[in-house]
């Protein structure tokens, strides 16, 4: 079960992941997303755009490292992976 | 009947609603960017399309008047949309390829227009037009425009033509450099018939509700192609029909002003730079006499910015012939207010326009007179009442 914390950010627009972090069976970060579209309904498209590539303006860390995988998300997770999903820092 | 002017500004979404004065009030999405805010006339629901800055694009709607908003349907390109544009610096290119084929994501939600009962129609960068039929529980990319020979045929099922007519559209508020639909008008003698305008492409009609789509471009000239009379590649920045005589179409184009008396079958250019009428982006036409229409100018597209540092709006009354200025009450000195595409509209007597400045004016008398409601908004991107 990976480890999922998401900014406080998007928490305002999904109360269902007020108490991140939430444990959930996922062997990628795409499975991960997934899995967190189904507790929470939108927020796929929220961090990711229609052909499943993470928006320009998110970042995914596992385990303090950013992922690799922009396109596919295909960064696996172990059971003991932290994930963090944030806004990047853009804008100055 | 009370009006209620809804604002959609770079921060959040505003109702402004008169009660002795008119005023306004914060009514959702504190903090979002708010491209445009509509009120369906048949359902009383309230649309809103955002720009979130990190997580897109997105429908938002409130069946309680403003009280309470919620993310809708989404609006998503399908699987196998793509579109033809012009490669980006850099970018590598094969012998002989004019334009890249990429997959289509949603940039930009922009305009948002209501056909009869449960249509919802909604204009996107880059250049779709997508269509709900059941009250926005369902949007869907309108095909046959999408597929259109002026942007390269079928790229769905085929690598199409691989040359579009459609350009990028740097003036597109956020910058975002692909066709933009940005206008949709009904007409409301008969929801089959649709016009369309794409900064960069031009006009489209439809008469089967979508079904099939033809240039509506004649007459129209630019001054930035090689071919001023080219059939693709105008710039308008927005039309509106009459709502009492829709065969009569206004169009603020990047090129001067425009007006059709034929349902946009042919284009007339009635600017008259010598009376400040030429540039800007907005246009209203009255609501009853499809030849009164209201603009307000700027100098150029060089240089974006009231006339001589006074803001006025200018009125017509016979198609274009000539121009009135009416100033009374809107600022004469140091205004440096741009008016975007959607923040100018009308309403019986009423018109209201916003600025990029966050001042947001209004005439209950025909644009006579104005008053300034506010000034301390947020840059305002759209302005409608309902």
């Amino acid at each position: 079960m990976a480890q999922v914390e998401v900014t406080r950010h998007l928490k305002e627009y999904f109360p269902q992941l007020a108490a991140t972090p939430l444990s959930l069976p996922a062997a990628s970060v795409a499975e991960l997303v997934q899995a967190l579209e189904a507790d929470a309904p939108g927020f796929a498209f929220y961090v990711c755009d229609e052909l499943g590539r993470l928006r320009q303006h998110v970042n995914v860390f596992v385990d303090d490292e950013m992922i690799v995988d922009r396109q596919r998300l295909s960064d696996r997770l172990s059971t003991e992976s932290r994930v963090f999903i944030a806004q990047a820092l853009s804008g100055g | 009947m009370t009006k209620r002017i809804l604002i959609g500004t770079r921060k959040g979404t505003f109702i402004v609603e008169k009660n002795g004065m008119w005023k306004p009030r914060l009514a959702g999405h504190a903090g979002v960017g708010v491209n445009f805010v509509a009120a369906d006339p048949h359902s009383g629901t309230l649309w809103a399309a955002l720009g979130h800055g990190h997580w897109g694009a997105k429908m938002s709607r409130s069946d309680d008047a403003g009280a309470t908003w919620a993310d809708a349907a989404q609006v998503k390109y399908p699987e196998g949309a793509r579109y033809l544009s012009p490669p980006d610096p850099g970018e590598e290119t094969v012998e002989g390829e004019r334009h890249k084929l990429r997959p289509a994501t949603l940039l930009k939600l922009w305009a948002i227009a209501f056909g009869g009962p449960g249509q919802v129609y909604v204009g996107t960068i880059p250049g779709g037009l997508f269509a709900s039929q059941d009250n926005g529980e369902s949007f869907e990319l309108n095909r046959p425009l999408w597929n259109h020979d002026s942007r390269g045929g079928d790229l769905f099922e085929t690598e199409g033509s691989g040359i579009t007519h459609w350009f990028g559209t740097p003036a597109s508020e956020g910058g975002e450099f692909a066709a933009g639909l940005h206008s949709i008008e009904v007409d409301p003698r008969d929801p089959l018939r649709i016009l369309v305008a794409i900064s960069s492409a031009g006009v489209l009609e439809s008469s089967d509700g979508g079904q099939s789509w033809r240039s509506r471009n004649k007459g129209m000239t630019n001054d930035y192609l090689p071919n001023a009379e080219a059939e693709w590649g105008h710039d308008p920045h927005f039309i509106q029909m009459c709502r009492a005589e829709p065969d009569h179409v206004w169009q603020q184009n990047h090129c001067g002003v425009f007006y059709s008396s034929d349902g946009a079958a042919s284009w007339k250019k009635v600017s008259h730079p010598d009376q400040g009428v030429h540039f800007g982006f907005p246009i209203a036409v009255d609501e009853t006499n499809g030849r009164c229409a209201y603009v307000v100018p700027g100098v150029s597209d060089a240089k974006r910015m009231a006339i001589d540092g006074g803001l006025f709006v200018a009125r017509t009354e016979d198609g274009g012939e000539t121009w009135q200025q009416l100033r009374r009450g809107l600022p004469q000195e140091v205004a440096f207010d741009v008016i975007y595409r959607h923040a100018l509209h009308i309403s019986g007597d009423c018109l209201a326009f916003g600025s990029t400045t966050g001042n947001l004016y209004l005439s209950e008398d025909r644009g006579e007179s104005w008053q300034t409601v506010t000034s301390t908004l947020p840059p305002i991107y759209s302005v409608r009442f309902g």
